[in-house]
């Protein structure tokens, strides 16, 4: 298949339902009011430096229902989550949510880029995003810091349990 | 309604992990601008880097942390940007949604804990304009730093989304730029200020984050700004650590020290470099320390 076939969208892999999905959900509500202006990609940083990271085209593409393309496509973890579009979009879409609920839904699949993965374990093991190196917490004694939170990993992991996808993260990252 | 002045300190995870001067030159305004700032042995990472995974277990682990405020009763000071949005969305979003806060109250329920939407959280910045007061930053002031002229970088999340966060004006950002004038200092104003750093694209392209910081560089650079003042640990990071590393892989100059804003705040209040962690700081900023102490003699 050369490039062009594969680019090119077929009947078959659109999922007229998806939209729907994505508009249930926090953050996805305002998906169908996107009228396609270009605000969004224009005024994204990343869309700047990056030659394939647009987010008005993974809105478009959500919208048309290809499913297995946006959430498979390695751009969607380019976005910074900083906000710009969805406090320039027209039509008051928050975009930045729209992408987060997607990277949500490729995780459910195990789709999660390495970096996101460690530091997700990492919070669910330590209660902290990074795992805070000793030399770090003996320079807080000499610098006369008081001592760090120490976290409550136990009391984390009973809120969190019932919540399915700590068992995904946690498998995955052994 | 919680004290004036008197906060939950909320460090996150950037900070204790390799920002440590933020914090120690954040504690020691805030304590002769007459802050307490009160320790909490349970708080945990705010949650935001849960929430490109799972939205779910962030919004938990955003309650959890202002659960647990609510009942020292006291409002949330943090020093990362990050942290503040999260919470702050976080705490809006449960009070309005009834529904999506009893779920989630079922989950605290576990540990023990409910959420009821009955403190604040706010950045650093926040709470030095609006608790502490510009008047009172100005009286602290000793050593006016009038001859040094730089320029400011706010972190998105301080300001966006503004539905959420309802601080300042995402599209014009003053309140660095009063706060550093404060200071004695000359705050310039360059081309694209208000774009991002692009930290949290690192890991996933760095070409593309570097890229970012590099344009950055570059128009701070053209208007000539002795130094970046920044008040995110992540910006930070973006632009100490990384300063070096741009200057070599695009061929470019810049050797601006990136600061905190607690550091140039802290010179003017006559706080000595040592005590603020200057020597911390990866790009050289011994140029524009020498010119803020001979002005400070010359005073
Ligand atoms: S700015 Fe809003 S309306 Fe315009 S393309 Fe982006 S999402 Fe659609
Ligand atoms: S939030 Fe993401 S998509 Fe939106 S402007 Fe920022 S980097 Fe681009």
């Amino acid at each position: 298949m050369t490039e062009k076939e594969k680019e090119r969208i077929k009947a078959s892999e659109i999922d007229p339902k998806f939209k729907y999905e994505i508009a249930k959900m926090h953050g996805g509500e305002k998906l169908m009011r996107c009228f396609q202006c270009g605000t969004c990609t224009s005024d994204c940083p990343v869309a700047r430096f990056s030659e394939t990271y647009r987010p008005r085209q993974i809105i478009r593409m959500t919208q048309l229902g290809l499913r297995d393309r946006v959430l498979n496509s390695d751009t969607l973890w380019l976005c910074a989550a900083c906000f710009t579009c969805t406090d320039r979009c027209p039509q008051d879409v928050e975009v930045a949510s729209v992408i987060r609920v997607l990277r949500n839904l490729a995780a459910e699949k195990g789709c999660i880029p390495q970096v996101f993965r460690e530091q997700a374990a990492s919070i669910l093991e330590s209660g902290y995003a990074y795992k805070i190196p000793d030399l770090r917490i003996k320079k807080r004694e000499s610098l006369r810091l008081p001592p760090l939170p120490r976290g409550n990993p136990e009391s984390i992991r009973k809120t969190l349990c019932n919540v399915g996808f700590v068992k995904h993260i946690e498998k995955k990252g052994e | 309604m919680a004290e004036k002045n008197k906060y939950l300190i909320f460090l996150g995870c950037a900070i204790p992990y390799r920002v440590s001067a933020f914090e120690i030159s954040a504690r020691k305004i805030l304590q002769k601008l007459g802050v307490e700032l009160v320790e909490m042995q349970e708080f945990n990472c705010c949650g935001l880097p849960l929430d490109p995974v799972s939205h779910k277990m962030m919004l938990i682990l955003a309650a959890r942390n202002l659960a647990l405020a609510e009942q020292k009763g006291l409002n949330i000071l943090t020093l990362c940007p990050g942290c503040a949005g999260t919470l702050k969305k976080v705490n809006k979003i449960l009070k309005e949604d009834k529904a999506l806060r009893e779920d989630i109250n079922s989950h605290l329920k576990e540990a023990g804990l409910e959420f009821k939407g009955t403190i604040d959280a706010k950045h650093i910045m926040q709470a030095l304009i609006e608790d502490v007061g510009l008047e009172k930053i100005k009286n602290a002031v000793v050593k006016p730093l009038t001859m040094l002229k730089v320029a400011e970088h706010n972190g998105c999340h301080v300001l966006r989304p503004k539905e959420y966060i309802g601080f300042d004006d995402p599209e014009d950002p003053k309140t660095l730029k009063i706060l550093i004038e404060a200071t004695g200092a000359t705050c310039l104003d360059y081309m694209d200020e208000t774009e991002c750093c692009g930290a949290p694209s690192v890991g996933i392209s760095d070409k593309v984050a570097l890229q970012l910081a590099r344009d950055k560089l570059n128009h701070v650079k053209v208007v000539g700004a002795q130094a970046l003042v920044t008040i995110c640990p992540f910006c930070h990071i973006m632009y100490d650590t990384n300063e070096l590393r741009i200057e070599k892989m695009f061929n470019e100059t810049y050797g601006i020290p990136i600061l905190h804003y607690t550091q140039l705040l802290g010179l003017a209040m006559g706080i000595s470099p040592e005590e603020l962690a200057f020597n911390e700081l990866r790009v050289d900023a011994s140029k524009i320390l020498k010119e803020a102490m001979l002005e400070a003699k010359d005073n």
